[in-house]
């Protein structure tokens, strides 16, 4: 099984890189883009572990070391075989 | 000695410790300063030098795998990028065995000083709130700044005045501070803000900001005044020779605060 984990940073939290790919985007004369955000991408392969089990064991680890919940938020997706 | 990440110990530096004139003549208590060692610390050498041979007190390195602080007064978590910074700085060094006996050390009152990547690890490890974000302009910044002290009151800063200037420098990728506005509210009310960047005359301008760090805050401590978090380097501006000994002015207090004597002279 293979979590997709997607962590950004939080709405409150001022992303200066993704203000600055942003900014390149539009000098660069791609239409119709209003914002960027720019955040971390995780492909964890997990084994032995049920749906349930694997919901869990995946946002625990998001919580307590993929993400810093003070600057960062996540969502995720599950893939079974 | 090679650890599960294939890092090597350095090897032990011989300083000799017995040099400690300044406060035996004194007779004051010497402390015993711990200053941390992570794969990828590159700033722990000079927190060593800086107590064993400028503010003459015993020091010894803590290597991250161990538990034990060897009955030290003092731990310095230090500066650089430990783990590589992978993840987020600070982000794996927290789940290191020396950083949960610094928890514990901390919440006995041990004093705890994190200097730059150090500063990120307290904050990774909840000993201080907050995070530190890259850069608002997205570049390594490496110059001397100026920085007040906002709260002269805890053992960090007691040999300098209350809104004192000090010319200390900086060197990070990373130093943006944030937290939410609860905090920033609680930080400025319990007055645990103790160094805010400024002019060299002391004013709290944009320009004076180098990093974007909301409230223009360099400088945190916890609620027991013993953890205290800094971006700014006072290892590095404490020999004149370095350019200022500004920064041996936080070093003096902490000698100060273990003394337990207000009578030492600064910088001497």
């Amino acid at each position: 099984m293979k979590a997709y984990v997607y962590v950004s940073p939080k709405k409150s939290v001022l992303d200066p890189q993704g203000k600055t790919i942003h900014g390149a985007l539009r000098k660069m004369g791609y239409q119709g883009v209003s914002d960027v955000r720019q955040g971390k991408y995780f492909e964890v392969t997990l084994d032995g572990l049920d749906e349930a089990q694997a919901r869990q064991e995946v946002e625990r680890m998001a919580r307590e070391v993929l993400t810093n919940p003070v600057i960062e938020e996540f969502r995720y997706s599950l893939e079974t075989p | 000695m090679i650890n599960l990440l294939g890092c090597r110990r350095p090897p032990p530096v011989t300083i000799d410790n017995r040099k400690c004139f300044r406060f035996r003549m004194l007779d004051l208590r010497l402390m015993k300063v711990g200053v941390i060692q992570f794969p990828d610390s590159n700033c722990d050498q000079d927190p060593y030098w800086v107590f064993g041979q400028v503010v003459n007190q015993p020091v010894t390195y803590l290597w991250h795998e161990s538990h034990d602080l060897e009955n030290c007064d003092l731990v310095i978590v230090p500066g650089g990028f430990s783990y590589g910074d992978y993840l987020r700085p600070g982000a794996i060094a927290r789940f290191s065995p020396v950083m949960e006996a610094v928890g514990k050390f901390a919440a006995h009152g041990g004093l705890v000083l994190g200097i730059c990547n150090g500063f990120q690890i307290l904050c990774e490890s909840h000993l201080l709130p907050g995070a530190l974000l890259r850069n608002a302009g997205l570049k390594y910044i490496c110059k001397p700044v100026h920085v007040r002290v906002e709260n002269a009151d805890t053992p960090f800063t007691s040999a300098c005045r209350q809104g004192e200037v000090l010319q200390i420098p900086i060197g990070h990728m990373d130093g943006n501070y944030f937290c939410d506005q609860a905090t920033l509210d609680e930080l400025k009310r319990e007055q645990r803000i103790v160094f805010r960047y400024c002019s060299p005359t002391g004013e709290i301008t944009e320009a004076a900001n180098p990093n974007g760090s909301l409230d223009h805050i360099a400088g945190i401590c916890n609620p027991g005044r013993n953890v205290l978090g800094m971006m700014p380097h006072p290892e590095r501006a404490s020999e004149a020779i370095m350019g200022g000994s500004d920064g041996l002015k936080i070093l003096d207090s902490l000698v100060r605060a273990l003394a337990g004597t207000q009578e030492l002279g600064v910088g001497s």
